[in-house]
């Protein structure tokens, strides 16, 4: 068994119009133990981009305080945020740094760049970057939500739509998935705010 | 460095509270070959003159002007082996910062960056500060900058400077003829009539280097053959 499933995941970003939403499961689980439901897998790096980390809980964690520490210097160095092409090159880097002992992270990154642009991709875990115009996936249950988002996505939603469509996708993604689940956890981004929802889905 | 008998800063306090290296690497500057530049509205100019030892010299292989990125180019003022070592070092900067974001280094942060290294050139063992002030001439998300690094590693950002020889006259001309609304064909006349008021001898394309930087972020090092044409419509 791979140490990428060790712990289970799901996430996933899409784009709408001038907005865009990223989800997770909520699940930590020790191979088919469940060990927590309440895992944090999206950070915020910004008001305008957000990280997301599938894979081994612990280096998700290690991962995200190493970025999170190397945007904050990029800001006092730079008086200004990330760009999230910009981000994704940093992390793309940081994860390469470590090529014969990777983290065993598959990030997805989103963010609002210039002009309010949406911007979304990811990458393997020794940062191979994937960009994409409409959805990204990663995690356990990878390979359901491609099936799910590619049926459902619609381009240029708002963030109602997207909002709708970005949960419906995952929770019926997870369902199909014994390593993810357990809820998710949804942000929306549009140029003015962040909304945050938690979701139930099958607590079991 | 460290292991030998010289490992110990050269450059220490006077009694007076001045560091005399410091003074001396800037008398070195004062000496040396007059440079300025001008930030245009549009663009930004950086002008030296090139003033060889010998005419036997091949002026074609002296290159005073210095890309430093494809948006960012330098001229220095005192030693030129002194700014190879800079402009070498600024250069593996740049590239880092490129390979790193996978963009183009900002012209703040390559300033600061080379202004560190002179820092630490006055404060390390063994070694000497350098002997030059830069003028950074280069054009980013921010517009056109011009910024100038002495030797003691501290740096600003300019609407107009001048180094070497003919600071103060330079710098008078430039205060007399600077406007905020000037655009860079203009100060391209302006950088030539100020190095013409200092210039010894009879000014050509051969003996003044021009670099011009404009908003399609690519700096460029003027030919002779284009110094030449600026140099009649000056006249």
């Amino acid at each position: 068994m791979s140490i990428f499933e060790y712990n289970g995941s799901a996430l996933v970003a899409m784009v709408g119009k001038n907005c865009f939403a990223i989800a997770s499961d909520r699940r930590l689980g020790v191979q088919l133990q469940t060990i927590a439901t309440d895992f944090q897998r999206i950070f915020k790096i910004h008001d305008k981009l957000f990280l997301g980390l599938s894979g081994l809980g612990s280096d998700t964690q290690t991962l995200y305080q190493r970025l999170v520490f190397r945007h904050k210097l990029y800001q006092l160095r730079e008086e200004r945020d990330m760009k999230p092409e910009t981000f994704a090159s940093l992390v793309s880097a940081m994860l390469y740094e470590k090529r014969f002992g990777p983290y065993f992270c598959q990030p997805v990154i989103a963010g609002l760049g210039e002009d309010d642009k949406p911007f979304i991709c990811t990458m393997d875990s020794i940062g191979a970057k994937e960009l994409a115009k409409d959805f990204v996936v990663a995690g356990t249950a990878s390979e359901s939500l491609y099936g799910a988002c590619e049926s459902m996505f619609k381009p240029d939603m708002d963030h109602e739509e997207l909002f709708e469509t970005i949960s419906q996708a995952l929770i019926s993604s997870v369902d199909r998935d014994c390593l993810s689940g357990w809820g998710g956890h949804v942000y929306v981004v549009t140029p003015t705010e962040v909304t945050e929802r938690i979701l139930k889905g099958r607590m079991d | 460095m460290g292991d030998s008998q010289y490992s110990f800063s050269l450059t220490t306090f006077s009694p007076s509270g001045k560091l005399v290296q410091i003074e001396h690497a800037l008398t070195a500057v004062g000496s040396g070959q007059t440079s300025l530049g001008i930030k245009a509205s549009n663009g930004v100019v950086i002008a030296t003159e090139k003033k060889l030892p010998s005419i036997l010299v091949d002026e074609t292989s002296v290159q005073k002007i210095q890309i430093l990125t494809p948006n960012i180019g330098v001229v220095y003022s005192g030693m030129g082996p002194d700014s190879r070592v800079l402009v070498r070092k600024s250069r593996k900067q740049a590239e880092q910062y490129q390979l790193l974001y996978k963009e183009p280094i900002p012209v703040t942060q390559l300033v600061r960056e080379t202004a560190a290294v002179m820092q630490e050139f006055t404060q390390s063992g063994g070694v000497r500060p350098f002997g030059v002030s830069l003028l950074v001439a280069g054009y980013d998300d921010k517009g056109p900058q011009l910024y100038q690094v002495d030797p003691s590693g501290s740096y600003f950002s300019w609407k107009a400077s001048a180094m070497g020889k003919n600071v103060s006259n330079a710098k008078t001309f430039l205060e007399k003829r600077y406007t905020d609304d000037m655009e860079l064909e203009d100060a391209i006349h302006t950088a030539i009539l100020t190095l013409k008021e200092g210039f010894e001898g009879q000014i050509s394309g051969k003996n003044i280097e021009i670099g011009v930087i404009e908003a399609d972020r690519t700096f460029r090092v003027l030919t002779a053959a284009q110094i030449e044409d600026y140099l009649q419509e000056v006249e």
